[in-house]
This record gives C-alpha cells, sequence and structure tokens, in this order.
C-alpha cells in the first residue's frame, strides 16, 4: 500500500509531463524533447521565488507557472517556428537543444544543488489504510486529477479548446475555417509547458528539484505518452500513473544483487517494450504525417 | 556530385590536412597540443559513426555514447582484470558492440523519427546506468584506473607522441572506410531511404536491413575509438559516456555537418577546442570568475545546436562558407543536405 501511494504520487507527475508531450504533438506533430525541463523550471522557479524574493506562496506558485509558460512560448517563436523548413530530424535536435539550453542555464543561475521548496500545508503525514501519505503526496495526486478534468472540458468544452483538436486532426482543413495553426501551436507549447510547470510546483517541495531533473521526467512523461499513444488525455494519465505504481513496486521487491537504484532503468525498459510493441502503428502514424 | 568530391581542390585540401597532421607533434608550436588533438581523433571516428547514420541514412541516434562506452570497458575489464591483450580485448569488444547493436538494431529501427530518437536516447541510458551499477565489473562510479598500454611486441604505446600516431591512423582508416561506404552502392541506397522510405522499398532495397548494417558499422568505430580512449587515458569511468555525451556527440556531427564524412573532424576539433582551450580561459576573465565552466559549456553547445541546425543545417563549416561570400563556391559547395 506504501508503495503503491508514492507510485501514484511520483506517477502522478509523469502523468503531466506526458499530457505535455500528447498537447504538443497532437497539434503540431514535433516531440518537444525539452518537456521535462519544464517541470524542473516549474520546481526551481517557486523555490527561488518564495525563498530568495520573499514573496507569499500562491502568488510565487502561479508567477512560477506564468514565466514556464513564457519560455516555452519563447522556446516556439525563436526555436521551432524560426526552422520552417526543418525536417523531422532537425526539428528532433533542435528541442534537444533547446532542452539543453534551459538546463544549462538553470545550473548557471541557481547551481547544481537540488533545493526543497517549502510545502503547501505542513509536514505532518497522514495515515491512510496502513500507509502513511504526506500532504504534499495529496496536493500532487489532486492537482494532478483537477489538471486533467480542466483539460478535458477546455478542449471539449471551449471554442479555443475545439480549435487545438480541429488543428490536430487536420492542420489543412482547419486553416479553411479560419483556425491559425501557428497560434495553436502557439498555445500547445504554452500549455504544455504549464502543465510541466504546475507538475513541477507541486513536486519539488517533496521530492526536492535541481537543474538536472528534466530528463528522466521528461523520458518517463514520454512513456506515459506513448501508452497514450500520443492521441487520448485519459490513457496519458492512466500510462504515467502506471509507470509510477510500476516503478515503485519494483523498488520494493527484493532484486538479490540488483539494487533499487535500477528503478530508472525500468523505466526505460518499459518504454522499449512498449515502442517495440507498437511499433508497427507508430511507423503507419509517423509515414502519414 | 562525386565528381566534385574527387575535384583536385579536395585531393589539395587533403593533402593539406595530412601534412598538417604528421607535423602537429613535430612543431614547438603545436606540440603542446598533441593531447587534446588524440582527444580530437577519438571523438572524430564516433562522430563519423553518428554521421553515417543520421546525415546519410537520416535516422536518429542518441545513444551513441552507448557504443563509446561498452568498447572502453570491454578493453578496460579484459586486459586489466583477465589481463587480455589488448588487442583482442578491442576486438571483441568491437565484435561484441557490433552483435548487440545488430540484435537491438532490427526491433528499434522499425521505429522511426521521434520514437526512434527517444527509443536510442533510453537505450543509451540504459547502458549507462549499468555501467555505474555493476561495480564489481566495471568499478562503479568511481571507475577503473590502472589500464595498460596498448603494445606492438615490445614497442609500448606508453607516450603521447605515439599514442597520436596510433590514434589518428585509426581516425584516418575509419574516415577513409566511411568516405568508401558513402560513395558506394551502400552509400546511394542509404540516401536514397533517407529520401523517402517507400521509394527506396520499391526500387528494391532492403531499407530494415541496410539502416541496421550501418547502424552497426557506427556503433563498432564507436566502440574502437572507446578502446583507443581508455588505453590513452589508462582509466574508465561511466561518466564519458552519459546522457550528455552522447549530446555532446550529436554537437560534433551537427557542428561539421550531419552528411559530410570531413566535417565529423571539424565538428570534433571545434567542440573539443572550445571545451578545453577557449572556454577555460575565458573562465579566468574576471567578469566571468564566478561563472562554471561545465555550464557555460552546455549552454554554447545548446545554442551550437539551435543555431546550426536552423540557419546552417549543412553544418557550421560549410555554413559559414556559404555566408561568408561565394567566392569559391564550387570547391565547398558538396552535396550537403540535413
Amino acid at each position: 500500500m506504501q508503495y503503491l501511494v508514492s507510485g501514484l504520487t511520483q506517477g502522478s507527475i509523469y502523468a503531466l509531463v506526458g499530457l505535455g508531450f500528447t498537447l504538443i504533438y497532437a497539434v503540431t506533430k514535433i516531440i518537444n524533447f525539452a518537456q521535462g525541463e519544464f517541470v524542473m523550471l516549474g520546481g526551481m522557479l517557486s523555490f527561488v521565488l518564495i525563498r530568495s524574493a520573499g514573496i507569499p506562496m500562491v502568488p510565487a506558485l502561479l508567477l512560477s507557472i506564468i514565466v514556464a509558460v513564457a519560455i516555452g512560448a519563447i522556446m516556439y517563436v525563436l526555436a521551432i517556428r524560426s526552422a520552417k523548413k526543418a525536417s523531422g530530424v532537425s526539428l528532433i535536435i533542435i528541442t534537444i537543444g533547446a532542452a539543453i539550453l534551459i538546463r544549462g542555464i538553470a545550473g548557471e543561475v541557481w547551481g547544481v544543488d537540488a533545493v526543497r521548496p517549502p510545502f503547501f500545508t505542513g509536514n505532518e503525514t497522514l495515515s491512510f489504510l496502513g500507509a502513511r501519505i504526506h500532504p504534499q503526496a495529496l496536493w500532487i495526486i489532486g492537482t494532478t486529477i483537477a489538471i486533467t478534468i480542466a483539460l478535458h472540458l477546455f478542449l471539449s468544452h471551449t471554442m479555443l479548446g475545439k480549435a487545438l483538436k480541429a488543428c490536430s486532426v487536420n492542420p489543412q482543413a482547419a486553416t479553411l475555417v479560419g483556425i491559425d495553426p501557428k497560434v495553436m501551436g502557439l498555445i500547445a507549447f504554452g500549455l504544455a509547458a504549464a502543465l510541466g510547470a504546475a507538475g513541477g510546483v507541486v513536486m519539488a517541495p517533496l521530492t526536492l528539484t535541481s537543474y538536472n531533473v528534466g530528463v528522466m521526467l521528461g523520458l518517463k512523461g514520454f512513456v506515459a505518452a506513448s501508452i497514450g499513444g500520443f492521441t487520448s488525455p485519459l490513457a496519458t494519465v492512466i500510462g504515467g500513473i502506471s509507470v509510477g505504481v510500476i516503478e515503485s513496486l519494483a523498488v520494493g521487491v527484493d532484486w538479490g544483487p540488483f539494487t533499487s537504484e535500477y528503478k530508472d532503468a525500468i523505466a526505460l525498459v518499459i518504454l522499449l517494450l512498449i515502442l517495440l510493441v507498437r511499433s508497427g502503428k507508430l511507423a503507419a502514424e509517423e509515414r502519414v504525417s | 556530385m562525386l565528381a566534385r568530391v574527387r575535384s583536385k581542390w579536395t585531393w589539395l585540401a587533403a593533402g593539406l590536412l595530412l601534412v598538417l597532421l604528421i607535423l602537429v607533434p613535430f612543431l614547438s608550436l603545436l606540440s603542446p597540443y598533441t593531447g587534446l588533438m588524440i582527444f580530437i581523433g577519438i571523438y572524430s571516428m564516433v562522430t563519423v559513426g553518428l554521421c553515417l547514420v543520421m546525415g546519410y541514412s537520416g535516422q536518429v541516434s542518441l545513444g551513441q555514447a552507448a557504443f563509446f562506452g561498452i568498447g572502453a570497458y570491454f578493453s578496460a575489464i579484459l586486459s586489466k582484470t583477465y589481463d587480455v591483450n589488448p588487442w583482442l580485448a578491442m576486438l571483441v569488444g568491437a565484435t561484441a558492440t557490433g552483435v548487440f547493436a545488430y540484435v537491438v538494431g532490427f526491433p528499434v529501427f522499425r521505429l522511426r523519427g521521434n520514437y526512434l530518437a527517444m527509443a536510442t536516447l533510453g537505450l543509451g541510458i540504459i547502458i549507462y546506468i549499468l555501467f555505474r551499477q555493476l561495480g564489481q565489473y566495471t568499478g562503479g562510479p568511481d571507475g577503473m584506473p590502472g589500464i595498460p598500454y596498448l603494445s606492438i611486441g615490445g614497442f609500448a604505446f606508453d607516450t603521447p607522441f605515439r599514442r597520436y600516431f596510433l590514434i589518428w591512423g585509426f581516425c584516418l582508416a575509419t574516415l577513409l572506410v566511411s568516405q568508401n561506404i558513402v560513395n558506394s552502392r551502400t552509400g546511394r541506397a542509404l540516401r536514397a531511404i533517407h529520401g523517402s522510405e517507400t521509394a527506396a522499398e520499391s526500387v528494391g532495397i532492403n531499407v530494415s536491413l541496410y539502416k541496421v548494417r550501418i547502424f552497426v558499422l557506427s556503433a563498432v568505430f564507436s566502440s574502437l575509438a572507446g578502446s583507443l580512449f581508455v588505453h590513452h587515458l589508462r582509466f574508465v569511468s561511466p561518466q564519458p559516456f552519459d546522457f550528455m555525451a552522447s549530446v555532446v556527440i550529436v554537437v560534433m556531427a551537427v557542428t561539421g555537418g550531419l552528411a559530410s564524412i570531413w566535417g565529423a573532424i571539424f565538428g570534433a576539433a571545434t567542440i573539443r577546442i572550445l571545451g578545453d582551450e577557449i572556454l577555460p580561459r575565458l573562465e579566468n576573465l574576471a567578469v566571468l570568475k564566478a561563472w562554471h565552466v561545465d555550464y557555460l559549456n552546455i549552454i554554447i553547445y545548446a545554442l551550437l545546436l539551435i543555431l546550426v541546425m536552423i540557419f546552417m543545417p549543412q553544418g557550421l563549416f560549410l555554413g559559414l562558407k556559404d555566408a561568408f561570400g561565394r567566392w569559391q563556391p564550387k570547391l565547398f559547395r558538396k552535396g550537403a543536405k540535413s
């Protein structure tokens, strides 16, 4: 039960990162390798704003997310849009460049030490069905649920959300009815940055954060998104949570000579398995796009 | 296109490069840089492998440092722990890396584009985790010192001067092999695959076989480079084979021009000179004293990746040539395309 809870908590973060991947991929057909960096940005920014700038918590958290969204938008305009003629390989390299740029600047500006922003509501663990739950874990899970529902409502019930969906189904047709795919791309990148940063903001007090957490979070978010096939937000959330739970259970099992340090490898093995199982379908998809 | 590659200008440039390479350890002006040049040679070998995979056949590999590392660890463990002849260890390492690349290559290369990139990235990180975790064999995160030098008979490559010639011999051989492959039937098949897999398949090219073959070749090159690397340093640790290392190899390939064999040397040289010589000096400037050089590196690599990819997808060298005047267009405008 304890492992289940911590898996659920970790998995929620993966789910948020995975949602960002799915969103950007659906609208622009780009995999944004910098997705994990926004989680790092959210966490680091909230720490800096609260601890160093002394801004009260709620505005600081919101500000962190807003700054991350701005960075996501800047990235789209400067890096992605400038490379208009770029092929798939070039776009992959450009987003990797953006990822290590964000990471490098973060390391440079904020240093390499892991930091812990203050908890939202206290540090007393609660008991629940024999498992101890940290209040921050509830915040993480709650935020993920809230964001998933909000995202669903946004995509299905608002004009803008429907425009995004239209763009993901058929950009040319969307253009015909007056939707600008470039604006939609910008919105997708901003929204994905917000999702990542929100994850980072709620996660950082519990798991700590440092300039280099982005790569692994990005990879695991990618696993979540590929479970969801880069199309279904709900499946992505379920995928993210399953990865978290599997990982957490794997740590609990006694692996003999192997140590729990292999935790990260487990997610990667899952990634490879999923990719291989789905490879036929994925190849067909890529061919179409 | 090929005729132009073989023009007299190219031969002249190649001749000049060779003379310069031979002179480096002898000229007092350049000999302090022998160590730097050794690393440039080693990384050129890894980079040219990636260029074959990415530039010519258009497949993304973000785990190239893993092959580099497998070669390095095979050489280190066999020659130190098990007293195997270092040359044999190198051969075993290269063979094992090749077989590994072949075995993972077939399933992985059924993927394309983004998925392929993620799969190779994941594979690279798994290997890196293994290097760190299999401590009883690899020495874990602290690494493993005391690896013997390579030697032929009684002649040991125990000075940088000797290793310089050994390593550049390997490097130039690698580049020549690559050059020949690119200009052969295989090279044309790869370019066809890059253009359109469906079209390539329809004219009878066995797409997946060619992709895997070139992947295996690049893995073997990296593995050999890894072996040379540990016999040069006499020390191995997981750090030069991590995720950032794979990214740095991509930076080298992109800077040199993805579809340029000889550009690999230029890319490796640019990045090594930047990282080893220029940035440490910049760091000593008073203004930047407070900055940590590691992250300045990363920032500059990132900017190089983004800017070169956006503005000069043919590579920095050719890109600058194109940008700064078209006064010798025929000489350098080889068929470079990202």
